[in-house]
């Protein structure tokens, strides 16, 4: 009788998890090209948040649906219809860039699903183009560089030197950086594709600056700090870089050459709360050879927003409960501190952190001061919800 | 004057990395009559058995062959089992199977090395830099692709010009039919010239790692640019992708280094700068259309 017990049990828990469909969430992110390993980091710190919950968030069994976008604006509109309109997708994350979230996010958001950014937040969606069904977990692209426009200030540089690829977040990364710097601003524009940057470079040591700002995520970053140490501009002149130009995959290709570098951040590895200490040791076990950046936490913390709306509406049937328990954000973040604005994009605080010899070597970030504390955008204003 | 000097230096040294890529491009396109999309490829693995070994190793000159023979050896594997299949298909078959090597070896670079770029260092001998003219100090690793660069094309310019070999690649670029009427093995010679465009391509690839970065799709964001090169300089034309190459790079460096400067003197700052990126980014494609204008089948082009 025990037996025939255990051996019923046993087979309704095989069949259960199939007579309830799992939450499918739709993942658009880039994994092909240079730009590859950022959409890895997104979709591997999605995948930590469930697994550290056995498959679920909040309690509900979640399934990611991946694809990837091969930083094709038009590549990012068509996987969203299909998850929209094939597999019946509600909830969508993942995009990296702002070119491809700028020509996807309003299609999802406009047919009645959510998208919550782990990354990409260009103004154009954040001030009059602010939609209920968009939500940013990461920061809003301005307040990544106005951040270290604050602590070119803070370290008191007068003259700089500004470098972005000409596109919309390279544009919205320098008018971040003027807005809270106020000194006297050079602006250099590069091209997205660019590999070569020995011609900045001699315009950089043409102007003489007191410091240089330069934006230029994955393997452009790579590039051009390699290119700005050969060129000896390191030692004479200190650069300066928002989160993106200088996270641990970039540090590692360049090596040594990185220390010295100052860069501000939003979140960091040896921040002190128990979130990011779980989420810290989880990423170590699972990924010993891959350095956990802004990308893989940025992703985590989406994950963990999920679940804290999943855990009061059960699901995303009701799409307004479901929207109202995220804008909530009942979660403990693993960067501390934070809230939803009036736009649905974070108010949170702000860090200045060195760049330094790690143990092995290796360069690592250590937070050093706190610049900003819960502020929000400026478009957040013109958000009208 | 001295910014001028200097970004000239760096047009030269992009011209001939352009150079080095687009010498096998065109060879390939002239006398196989193949338009091989997966060169880059080739760059890519170049770049990666290179470091890889450099790595292993401590030494970058230990790179150095193992780039070349890897990107040789997948060059001539490449030609033996999908190339040779394509000599008489029309160039759209080709594009699509090349297409689909460049998916392939960007793939199995993924799943051996994952996504992560490589870390590369500069040689010892070259890490610092050179005072090339007082008040100029340049980075050696720089003058040291630029010398490599021109030292490659006078090697190419001797054996195109001076051996046998020469003598049929050249006959090869102007009339493939006359060249394998008169008894030539063409077969050999086709796998031959592929492998020495791999050869280079590999170089390209593992002398451009310390600059740039070592990642997968390194080789489609310089391809482009690559053939522009080969239509400019003349299809088959080795001396044409000499001469491209290098005009190529100096304008392209130029048009980016002043233009935006130039026109903020006639106009205001945003403006400026927005109109003058997006005519340095079109640069290289407006001297193309140009070119192709003046001379319909480019500057060199072998066999007219």
């Amino acid at each position: 009788m025990k037996k025939l017990l255990t051996a019923a049990s046993l087979l309704a828990l095989t069949t259960l998890p199939s007579l309830a469909e799992p939450l499918k969430i739709g993942v658009i992110t880039t994994l092909s090209g240079p730009a590859g390993y950022l959409g890895e980091q997104v979709r591997d710190g999605l995948q930590l948040a469930i697994d550290q919950e056995g498959g679920k968030l909040g309690g509900v069994d979640v399934e990611l649906v991946v694809e990837d976008d091969g930083l094709k604006p038009g590549n990012g509109l068509q996987i969203a219809d299909k998850f929209l309109n094939e597999e019946g997708i509600k909830l969508i994350t993942g995009i990296i860039f702002s070119n491809v979230a700028g020509a996807t996010v309003p299609e999802v958001v406009e047919n009645d699903a959510i998208y919550i950014s782990p990354n990409a937040a260009p103004s154009s969606l954040a001030g009059a183009g602010c939609n209920k069904n968009y939500f940013v977990v990461s920061w809003q692209n301005d307040s990544l560089h106005e951040a270290t426009g604050a602590a070119a200030k803070a370290l008191g540089y007068k003259k700089v030197v500004a470098l972005a690829p000409n596109y919309q977040a390279g544009k919205d990364a320098i008018a971040g950086f003027k807005r809270e710097f106020g000194g006297d601003v050079t602006e250099i524009y590069t091209q997205l594709e660019q590999t070569d940057f020995a011609p900045e470079m001699a315009q950089i040591r043409a102007a003489a600056p007191d410091a240089v700002f330069q934006f230029h995520p994955g393997g452009m970053g790579i590039a051009f700090l390699k290119q700005y140490v050969q060129a000896g501009l390191s030692k004479d002149v200190p650069m300066i870089v928002s989160e993106p130009s200088a996270d641990g995959v970039i540090l590692g290709a360049v090596g040594e050459a990185a220390v010295g570098l100052k860069a501000t951040t939003h979140w960091n590895a040896d921040f002190d709360n128990d979130a990011n200490k779980a989420m810290v040791t989880a990423w170590a076990a699972k990924h010993p050879d891959k350095p956990l950046t802004t990308y893989g936490q940025q992703a985590y913390d989406v994950g963990l927003l999920i679940a804290s709306a999943l855990k009061k509406t059960g699901g995303i049937d009701d799409l307004d409960a479901f929207r109202a328990a995220l804008k909530e954000a009942d979660f403990a973040s693993t960067r501390g501190d934070f809230k939803f604005g009036q736009n649905q994009h974070p108010v949170q605080d702000w860090y200045m952190v060195d760049i330094v010899a790690g143990s092995d070597g290796k360069p690592v970030w250590v937070t050093k001061e706190k610049l900003r504390d819960d502020v929000g955008d400026v478009y957040a204003a013109e958000c009208k919800m | 004057m001295i910014l001028f000097l200097e970004q000239l230096l760096n047009g030269l040294q992009y011209g001939v990395m352009l150079f080095l890529l687009a010498a096998g491009l065109t060879l390939i396109f002239g006398i196989m009559g193949v338009i091989n999309l997966a060169h880059g490829s080739l760059y890519m693995i170049g770049a990666y058995a290179g470091t890889l070994a450099a790595m292993q190793t401590g030494s970058f000159w230990l790179g150095v062959p193992v780039a070349l023979i890897a990107a040789a050896l997948t060059g001539l594997v490449v030609e033996a089992v999908v190339i040779r299949r394509l000599y008489a298909r029309d160039h759209l078959d080709q594009v699509l199977a090349t297409f689909g090597l460049i998916l392939f070896f960007n793939q199995s670079i993924i799943l051996l090395f994952g996504r992560q770029p490589m870390f590369t260092q500069l040689p010892e001998l070259f890490s610092g830099a050179v005072e090339v003219i007082p008040g100029l100090p340049y980075p050696s690793y720089r003058l040291f692709i630029i010398a490599v660069g021109l030292l490659v094309a006078l090697g190419l310019y001797l054996i195109i010009n001076r051996t046998r070999i020469g003598m049929l690649v050249r006959a090869g670029s102007t009339n493939r039919e006359m060249v394998r009427a008169l008894g030539v093995d063409i077969r050999l010679l086709y796998t031959l010239v592929f492998g020495l465009g791999a050869l280079l391509a590999g170089l390209a690839g593992f002398l451009a790692g310390p600059v740039l970065a070592v990642q997968v799709g390194m080789g489609e964001q310089i391809l482009l640019s690559t053939f522009v090169v080969v239509v400019i300089g003349g299809v088959g034309s080795i001396k044409g992708a000499f001469v491209a190459g290098i005009s190529l790079g100096v304008i392209d460096t130029m048009l980016r280094a002043f233009l935006p400067g130039l026109l903020r003197q006639v106009m205001n700052g945003p403006e400026a700068d927005a109109l003058g990126v997006g005519i340095s980014s079109m640069g290289i494609y407006l001297l193309m259309a140009l070119v192709l204008l003046v001379r319909p089948k480019g500057l060199f082009a072998a066999g007219s």
